[in-house]
């Protein structure tokens, strides 16, 4: 099975839950981790099982609701909130038909807002799963979007 | 052996990755290849050359001709016109001011140190991934004096004559830093480096490691040899994959020329270095936080005493420094602190990287003199303001400050801007034009807050939230004079309550905002109408 194979990889140190958390949901089709994956997490670290949800939950990337195949993160900080990137966010969740938060019905997309990226010079910008596009008018986020749809990445 | 005739630097950095930097590169040496020019002519890659949102971006040299927003269509152009006869490609051209981040490759080492370029000495000039380069340019030589030459204590004393401060944001004196965890006897110690950039709008750190990695790595293992410690992290932002393999990489090349490890320069100092990924928490970049995080944990700032540099990682002795301090440091120890505290102002010493953005015409990342005045970064090196006329600028990011035209002339240093009651922060420099306006930037900032606050304190995990529903009240059209009283005295209130810069920075955001535009803020409450059409005073919920 996936996950013990993961958790063989690593030393039984707390210090190294949260790549575990890391591992583990890269290794999930829906990009999250589940109840289960955190109680065996917790045997392995001989750690409390609120200690590892405690983690899981506080960190922004991992997740623990199923997500759709890509994750879009779309950056709302000043800068790109400056840029214009509430409009972008409109475009999204039209194109999209959800709501930041929320993932497509075909588990495609993944819809939700990060704080800065670090690449605000090319605001404003998003990331989707480790792709970052930037300088996003419109016209160019609907072709990206296409472009995943198509599968053309 | 034929002679290299001309250089083409190419900058290879997330911005221009995105722009499709990689192509570029890919058809530059297809066509060198076919046209016969590959020994002539040699393409360098190099970090960042403090040009962002143009495209791809490369430096032709000896000419010092840069080009922004290159295309693999233009490539040949630019190999016939330019490379081949010697005739630049005008509508390509750069022509803001460039040379504050980039460096002629005419200047000889002499010149160069009379520049004001410390930390981005190399940046866009060698190739961030050889440590070669490194070493051709005096690198790991004051790594290698400190070890032969110096004492720790010396080495401690060097850095409080320089007057170096810490470049994260707080500007703690660097070298008492130090001295607190240098005499403990308590062993192990660590060294971490703080790069877990999260203040929105900076990303210099980014671009540090992403463009001279070696030399945070030289100033780490200095720092570790003056505090005793012999092993190191480096906690990087999960985000930043580019800055996390550079310096991966560098970590291993310094491991094996040995400048890393056992007995470095055949002394009895050894040092190691590790990299941990942070996971998407802006809280983390708080030192007591990014210490938990290392841990496994929760990012929940600790209550502050003890100090990390007294019980820090796994409880023990911790100096916990940013990327563009320790990156500081090798110049310190090579041309001692006097020339340091030559640069800069009296108790501001050295030179501040800002990474400049907004409505201007030329965002993107300098290094200037401590002291150099907002209008002078706006104007003489970020193209002036675009889109309108200046309105402000957010200074130190989120927690921040906004300055707005009457404060252009304030030298931009610790002190001076804390006569205003501003702060330096991290160096971001957010210019807004008169089309944009402050409730919904303050409105966007407070939901940052709110949305960061990690909840281990009340005032803050409380405050945020409600200054945040304040804003939005405000924004939506439903704002009442006593909102505004209420967010500025619940601010005030969490500014000394709350137990981590987190919660004590919205205060400052928000009397800024007052301050300056206090007019502004009650046409909202009073009149209901936001004159920049941008606030949505429907009251629609919109998150």
């Amino acid at each position: 099975m996936k996950r013990k194979e993961i958790l063989r990889k690593y030393e039984a140190k707390p210090d190294n839950l949260l790549y575990i958390l890391h591992d583990i949901q890269d290794a999930s089709p829906y990009n999250y981790v589940t109840e289960e994956d955190m109680e065996e997490i917790a045997d392995f670290l001989g750690l409390p099982y609120s200690k590892v949800y405690g983690t899981a939950t506080f960190y922004s990337m991992i997740s623990q609701k199923p997500r759709g195949k890509h994750v879009i993160r779309l950056c709302d900080s000043p800068p790109c909130h400056l840029m214009g990137s509430e409009s972008i966010l409109d475009i999204l969740k039209e194109e999209l038909g959800i709501d930041v938060g929320q993932t497509t019905p075909d588990m495609l997309f993944t819809l939700e807002i990060t704080s800065c990226l670090g690449v605000c010079g090319v605001a404003p910008a998003m990331m989707i799963d480790e792709e970052v596009f930037g300088n996003l008018t419109p016209k160019k986020l609907r072709k990206i979007i296409k472009d995943y749809r198509e599968g053309n990445v | 052996m034929s002679l290299i005739t001309k250089y083409v630097l190419i900058s290879i950095d997330e911005d221009t990755l995105i722009a499709g930097a990689r192509k570029v590169e890919s058809e530059l040496n297809r066509i060198l290849a076919e046209q016969g020019l590959s020994s002539e002519i040699m393409v360098v890659e190099t970090g960042t050359m403090g040009i962002m949102g143009k495209g791809v971006v490369m430096l032709i040299q000896p000419d010092d001709v840069t080009y922004v927003n290159v295309t693999p269509e233009d490539v040949r152009e630019i190999v016939s016109e330019h490379l081949l006869k010697g005739r630049p490609v005008k509508r390509l051209q750069f022509t803001g001011k460039v040379d504050q981040s980039v460096i002629s490759f005419r200047e000889t080492a002499q010149e160069l140190k009379k520049q004001n370029r410390v930390v981005l000495a190399n940046s866009g000039l060698i190739d961030p991934e050889s440590i070669d380069e490194y070493i051709a340019v005096n690198g790991y030589e004051a790594l290698g004096k400190a070890l032969t030459a110096h004492k720790p204590e010396e080495i401690i004393d060097m850095v409080k004559t320089s007057g170096l401060r810490g470049r994260g944001g707080a500007g703690f004196p660097t070298g008492l830093k130090w001295s607190f965890t240098a005499p403990l006897k308590n062993t192990p110690k660590y060294i971490v480096c703080n790069a877990d950039e999260g203040e929105p709008g900076t990303f210099k750190d980014r671009l540090i490691m992403e463009g001279d990695p070696h030399k945070l790595i030289e100033g780490m293992a200095i720092a570790a040899y003056a505090i005793g410690a012999e092993k190191g992290f480096i906690y990087i932002r999960g985000e930043y994959a580019l800055s996390i393999s550079r310096t991966q990489k560098a970590i291993e090349d310094a491991r094996a020329y040995g400048l890393l490890g056992k007995n470095i320069f055949g002394t009895s100092f050894s040092f190691d270095l590790e990299i941990k990924k942070g996971a998407g928490a802006y809280v983390c970049g708080e030192e007591t936080a990014l210490i938990n995080s290392l841990e496994g944990g929760r990012g929940n700032p600790r209550v502050k005493p003890p100090f990390p540099g007294v019980k820090g990682l796994w409880q023990q002795p911790t100096v916990v420094n940013n990327v563009e301090t320790l990156s500081n440091i090798p110049s310190i120890i090579l041309n001692g602190p006097e020339w340091f505290k030559s640069i800069g102002t009296e108790k501001s010493t050295g030179t501040k990287v800002y990474t400049i953005l907004g409505h201007v015409n030329n965002p993107g990342l300098i290094e200037v003199e401590m002291g150099t005045t907002l209008r002078d970064i706006i104007y003489k090196y970020a193209g002036g303001v675009k889109g309108g006329k200046f309105k402000c600028a957010l200074v130190g990011g989120a927690a921040g400050a906004f300055l707005n035209e009457e404060m252009l002339d304030v030298r931009m240093d610790y002190d001076h801007l804390g006569e205003y009651k501003a702060v330096l922060g991290s160096g971001a420099i957010l210019v807004m034009n008169e089309e944009s306006c402050i409730v919904d930037m303050l409105r966007n900032i407070l939901f940052f807050f709110k949305h960061e606050s990690c909840g281990k304190c009340s005032p803050c995990r409380i405050g945020t939230a409600q200054l945040y529903s304040l804003a939005d009240k405000i924004y939506s059209g439903k704002g009442s004079d006593e909102d505004l009283e209420q967010m500025l005295t619940l601010s005030e209130a969490m500014s000394t309550t709350a137990l981590c810069a987190l919660g004590q920075s919205p205060y400052l955001v928000i009397h800024t905002a007052v301050r300056f535009f206090q007019d502004e803020i009650e046409e909202h409450i009073r009149r209901k109408v936001c004159m920049k059409d941008i606030c949505r005073m429907n009251g629609a919920e919109r998150r």
